[in-house]
């Protein structure tokens, strides 16, 4: 993986001396808040409701076994004894102190991490396929580019004020697991006819209040060509992006008021003035950087059939795990490991500081010392001979993280929601434990199939409850929670928003009304092979409607 | 009738303002029944701001329920007793000890 080179050294020690500078001017009160408020959010420090909230940075969602340790470490030393994994691939402590804050950050430098560009009006961390350089689909490992745009984006002088923050995901594979069209930029990387490596590149994705798919602008790119189209965006968007209005900041706004059409001419026409000057990449750069992610030597390992086989005659647990935690690997002798977050009725994305480190141990032990955190809040050990697996398996078992559930029902992405988060009219995590709980069996899990439910405790989105094939939103209403649904999103190669169903749930009958809503989808889906999000698209929300409210219809 | 709320400069832990001071719990928070008591808070919070005690300061809604002070929203209540996934965690973790 990549590994710092001077500059980056330089670079996260001269900003950790200086915002711990920062950090004691403020205490010492010698800057006031309004002065130290934008400083400690460029460095990811924000203010929640019981206490600060360190937001540090995952580049691609990419760890070492070193940096997971230190993580739990953090945990363990300056917090609660737990973290939480982000659906922006990143890890946020929940009870840092404002006056510990620089000793984080230094031990985070010592291992090549930091929180820089974790919040603001900036490019924020550039997201990834988690299967990123294992995934037999891809053409190539997405996160060289990732990388280069990291580097680009790293306190660049004439985007660090935007109108609004701006996310870019990358993908090198048809299948997209990045939701790359719910991001402001999204990259999907691919190869022409000629077997050249580029882009099919789009933009104005998002989610929050306003949510918008993204809209393709180019189909190739060519790879050379990554910076100064990027740049040409976020020129278009610098210039033209409202700042009137929070709400309307974001580049869909821009993108939906101006037309796709026109924001594509505009984006060119910067991009003919920048396409052949400095921000060329040249192919000499581009490999470089692409050496930092070569592979491990994946030695053959055929005995992994027979080790495979033999172990699942031994332990059904593992064999159920097998079975939805494994995916294959282009290495036929190795698979990629979805370690849930998950467990029933567990807070989704958190894991403790004793678990952080087994797993660091496992990644260590058995998957080239490589770890990713997935957008779904679950951690991923990318290379694992199969040989292994039964060894990873019952490791994990130890640690209680061998649940079997990855893209199943209870499988949720939440964000923190009114249980710790200032912006949050509602509380997410709950509503996520009691659905996990009541649908607790694995058998019954796998009768539904794959089942994305994604809950928000607010109207910002982080749970992705727009793209979730079941969403979930909390608001306030009336003093009390309401949970409204909305059903049909996805966040694949086939995004789409979800259309609200009806009136929202109180907090007692969010689960019976998911509960409805699955049992509907079974009587109707054609097979079982037809999974929740194509059985909806067949019969749009009808069914499901007369399901959830035709009671109410009655009555009145 | 209102109490006055922020979290602490140094570690951001939520605090009230209570008997002349800031109180880690909300049970004894100072109440403002009139718009005078209100008024005075509010300066107390401001001073408290400018000296660099406390962050995020505002006014919120309370009643007293047996004797003990507590806030009337949802996100007050969380915030005055800590996660309600994490009976573990926050001021509540004190209360159980």
């Amino acid at each position: 993986m990549y590994r710092y080179d001077e500059f980056d050294h330089d670079f996260v020690q001269a900003r950790v001396a200086e915002f711990s500078d920062q950090v004691h001017r403020r205490l010492s009160g010698e800057i006031t808040e309004d002065q130290f408020r934008p400083l400690r959010l460029m460095n990811g420090v924000y203010l929640q409701l019981h206490a600060y909230m360190l937001r540090i940075a995952v580049p691609y969602g990419t760890l070492n076994s070193k940096q997971v340790r230190m993580l739990g470490h953090i945990a363990r030393k300056y917090d609660k004894g737990y973290g939480h994994f982000t659906t922006r691939q990143n890890i946020q402590f929940n009870w840092p102190a404002l006056s510990d804050i620089p000793a984080i950050l230094a031990d985070l430098a010592s291992v090549e991490m930091h929180a820089i560009q974790t919040s603001g009006n900036c490019i924020r961390n550039v997201t990834a396929d988690h299967f990123a350089g294992a995934a037999a689909d891809e053409v190539a490992d997405p996160r060289p580019y990732a990388e280069i745009l990291r580097q680009w984006s790293s306190v660049h002088p004439e985007f660090s004020f935007l109108p609004r923050k701006f996310k870019i995901a990358v993908t090198g594979a048809e299948r997209d697991r990045a939701a790359i069209q719910t991001h402001d930029i999204g990259l999907h990387l691919k190869k022409n006819a000629a077997g050249e490596l580029g882009f099919a590149v789009y933009i104005g994705g998002g989610q929050g209040r306003t949510p918008m798919v993204a809209r393709k602008i180019r189909d190739f790119l060519p790879e050379a060509d990554l910076l100064s189209y990027c740049t040409a965006i976020l020129r278009v968007y610098n210039l033209y992006g409202r700042r009137d209005n929070k709400y309307k900041a974001r580049i869909k706004i821009l993108v939906h008021e101006t037309g796709v059409e026109e924001i594509t001419r505009q984006v060119e026409a910067e991009w003919q003035e920048l396409k052949d000057a400095e921000l060329k990449l040249p192919d000499g750069d581009i490999r470089a950087i692409e050496a930092y992610f070569a592979p491990p030597a994946l030695a053959d390992r055929p005995e992994g059939d027979q080790a495979v086989k033999l172990a699942r005659l031994d332990s059904k647990g593992f064999s159920d795990w097998l079975d939805q935690n494994v995916v294959t690997h282009r290495h036929p002798d190795y698979a990629a490991v979805t370690i849930s977050l998950k467990g029933i009725g567990e807070v989704p994305g958190d894991a403790t500081d004793s678990q952080m480190e087994a797993v660091a141990d496992i990644a260590e032990k058995y998957a080239f010392d490589e770890l990713r955190v997935s957008h779904e809040q679950n951690l991923i050990l990318p290379h694992v001979a199969r040989a292994d697996l039964r060894a990873v398996y019952d490791a994990l078992a130890e640690i209680g993280l061998a649940t079997a559930n990855s893209n199943l029902i209870s499988d949720i992405i939440s964000c923190p929601g009114l249980d710790y988060c200032a912006l949050a009219t509602a509380r997410s995590i709950p509503i996520a434990q009691e659905i996990s709980q009541r649908f607790a069996s694995l058998e019954r899990q796998r009768e539904i199939g794959e089942l994305k439910l994604k809950i928000s405790g607010c109207i910002n989105a982080c749970g992705h409850h727009h793209v979730g094939h079941i969403g979930i939103l909390g608001v306030e209403k009336k003093g009390s929670e309401l949970y409204q649904v909305t059903l049909g999103g996805s966040a694949d190669e086939n995004t789409s928003v979800g259309e609200i169903i009806g009136r929202g749930f109180s907090s007692e009958e969010i689960t019976d009304a998911i509960e409805t809503i699955v049992d509907t989808y079974l009587g109707l889906r054609l097979n079982p092979q037809e999974i929740f999000i194509d059985a909806y698209r067949r019969v749009g929300p009808a069914p499901f409607k007369e399901a959830l409210y035709a009671g109410e219809a009655k009555a009145a | 009738m209102k109490i006055l709320t922020a979290n602490r400069l140094g570690d951001g832990i939520a605090v009230w303002y209570a008997d002349g001071g800031w109180a880690e719990t909300v049970g004894q928070a100072d109440l403002a029944h009139d718009k005078a008591a209100e008024d005075r808070l509010e300066a107390i919070g401001a001073k408290a701001y400018a000296n660099n005690e406390v962050v995020d300061v505002n006014l919120i809604d309370a009643d007293v329920v047996d004797g003990v002070v507590e806030p009337v929203r949802l996100r007050e209540k969380i915030r005055a007793a800590g996660p309600t996934i994490r009976n573990d965690l926050g001021k509540q973790a004190a209360r159980a000890a």
